[in-house]
């Protein structure tokens, strides 16, 4: 067969921009559509960009770990600024508990107490006695991250023209679909689970690394970006609705904030976004083809933990079809 | 020996709720596990806006156990009444588990907006569980308002501490012989369970124990056979607790036999 396949990747999120830049890494001639016209319309552009593969082993099952030790790595191989500061995981005084609970489900964490967390975070001095740290961890601007890879792309050749109108599927070999809920008439199972996020403008607080903060119903992360800003997040609601947040949702955010430090108090209020994590039955983002279609779907709340993953699964897939 | 919910004998004392499991398929493996005789479902948070929540309530359908609709989430008498609504037309079922939340720390009942909800949704037609503490008078006014089963505490909401007032349980039990009584929250392992049946409850209503276990299957299975075991003692008739020693191997008589 000819060297290079022409591939078309729809869908700008998380799972179309690893698929398009690994296949054109691999050598194929790629086009990247998204209907919406633009990278990360949809919910890839609300995650927390945490690149945790023991931390999310607490709800997780074990392959997702497995398959996402080396995705801190790939992050920071092709994109600039991907933070390794680890991430630490804490619980108000009087839900201590969690801290122990979660330290079972979990490995690859050093316990900390007060000195050590201080030593981490000396904003925290004296707020936690008692948490783990998970040295290996990252974190990357999700927006940030996605308009690099699309710089990437480009820079391989690859063709990423988004206002231009749907190239026909036929011109292509192969056509690796990641829309999303979007292929949810073609993709069995999938459905849509809501998370909702603020963006926080805080020069009072500095943080260096994702902070989860547990509580038994509503654990909320923390995640530091540039210029004093952070993202707080994200609720898991079994529902499609996409439209505004709750008052409910926001109060757990903005308390887990303040929670965690009192300087959030005088934080600016940047962003309230919410975005539907496409999920199959089982959470685990899948690889399917059905000719020389190919589908990465439902990448529920690992999108930039696995999104590496499944773009390797999917381009061995293609190349070696290819032979 | 198994108690009418409404007219109805459950194929398990052990109801199953289906919220804040790690994905669906999990729930799906410790519903076969569990086997129980219903699965609540939470209209309230999972998207009532909408219909958004329908891919989730189709899997709860799929099922295939009798779904209990519940208003968990409500702060007020007309919410709850607008979720009980909204359930009844989604699963086309009357039963409602009825809670109204007084209180966020510990999401302790409002007693007073119960008996009120129970009232109004009993005389539309509703067939009312409704979440209560292990209060008499309490309890009493939600019979007269219509309610045929009684939902009390074992101890507040995922807090996983077992039967907190066993007297007070026990009191509720003997208070009302006739009525099916179901321990609703608080339960955080199988024994727990065991001990809700022990004493004569008739059901008992599990969701933070299974969900949040390491390996939610497992736990559910270790709830079946807990319910089981519980009904089994109760109706075997369990002992009388004694404050003495009570040998049983008589002794008296055993130095001559020596």
């Amino acid at each position: 067969m000819n060297a290079k396949p022409r591939i078309l990747v729809k869908g700008a999120g998380v799972a179309g921009m690893t698929a398009a830049v690994t296949l054109a890494e691999r050598g194929g001639d790629v086009t990247l559509v998204d209907r919406a016209g633009r990278v990360g319309a949809g919910a890839s552009w609300m995650a927390g960009g945490m690149l945790a593969p023991w931390c999310e082993a607490e709800s997780a099952p074990a392959e997702v770990t497995a398959q996402s030790v080396d995705s801190v790595d790939w992050w920071a191989a092709h994109v600039p600024d991907v933070t390794r500061e680890g991430s630490l995981v804490l619980a108000p005084a009087r839900d201590v508990g969690e801290i122990a609970r979660f330290g079972r489900r979990t490995s690859h964490f050093t316990q900390v107490g007060g000195a050590e967390i201080a030593e981490l975070e000396p904003d925290l001095a004296g707020r936690f006695q008692k948490g783990l740290f998970f040295a290996d961890e990252g974190h990357v601007d999700p927006r940030r991250a996605l308009e690099a890879l699309g710089d990437r792309l480009r820079h391989l050749g690859g063709h990423a023209n988004m206002d231009d109108a749907p190239p026909d599927d036929n011109a292509f070999d192969w056509v690796v679909d990641c829309t999303g809920l979007n292929a949810r008439n073609t993709l069995e199972g999938l459905r849509g689970v809501r998370g909702e996020m603020l963006l926080l403008r805080c020069p009072d607080v500095v943080l260096h690394r994702p902070v989860r903060m547990l509580h038994p119903r509503i654990p909320v992360y923390i995640v530091p970006r540039a210029d004093h800003v952070f993202m707080v997040g994200a609720t898991m609601v079994e529902s499609e609705d996409a439209g505004g947040m709750t008052v409910r949702s926001m109060m757990e955010l903005l308390n887990a904030a303040w929670t965690l430090h009192p300087g959030f108090a005088e934080a600016e209020i940047l962003e309230m976004g919410v975005g539907l994590r496409p999920s199959y039955p089982d959470n685990m983002p899948r690889v399917r083809r059905d000719g020389r279609h190919v589908f990465i779907n439902g990448m529920y709340r690992h999108g930039f933990l696995l999104s590496p993953a499944r773009a390797r699964e999917a381009a061995d897939l293609i190349f070696g079809a290819q032979g | 020996m198994s108690a009418e919910f409404y007219g109805t004998t459950l194929s398990s004392p052990l109801m199953l709720g289906t919220a804040q499991y790690p994905s669906p398929d999990i729930l799906r493996a410790a519903v076969l596990a569990a086997q129980p005789g219903v699965v609540t479902v939470s209209l309230r948070r999972e998207g009532a806006r909408a219909r958004a929540g329908q891919a989730f309530w189709s899997l709860i359908q799929e099922l295939g156990v009798p779904v209990l609709p519940n208003t968990a989430g409500c702060h007020t008498v007309k919410e709850a009444v607008t979720t009980a609504h909204m359930a009844r037309e989604v699963f086309g079922t009357d039963w409602i588990k009825l809670e109204v939340i007084g209180e966020q720390d510990t999401l302790q009942p409002d007693v007073f907006g119960l008996v009120e909800a129970a009232r109004i949704l009993a005389e539309d037609g509703f067939k009312v569980f409704p979440y209560t503490t292990e209060d008499l008078v309490v309890a009493e006014r939600l019979m007269a308002a219509g309610c045929e089963v009684l939902m009390p505490w074992g101890a507040p909401i995922g807090s996983g501490r077992g039967l907190n007032n066993v007297f007070g349980l026990r009191a509720l039990r003997a208070h009302f012989p006739g009525v099916p009584l179901v321990v609703d929250a608080g339960i955080g392992v199988p024994s727990h369970a065991a001990q809700a049946l022990e004493l004569g409850y008739d059901a008992v209503l599990i969701n933070t124990a299974v969900a949040k276990a390491g390996d939610p299957a497992l736990m559910a299975r270790a709830f079946r056979l807990a319910v089981e075991a519980g009904a089994l003692a109760r109706t075997a008739d369990p002992m009388e607790e004694r404050d003495m020693a009570a040998p049983s191997t008589p002794l008296a008589g055993k130095a001559l036999l020596g």
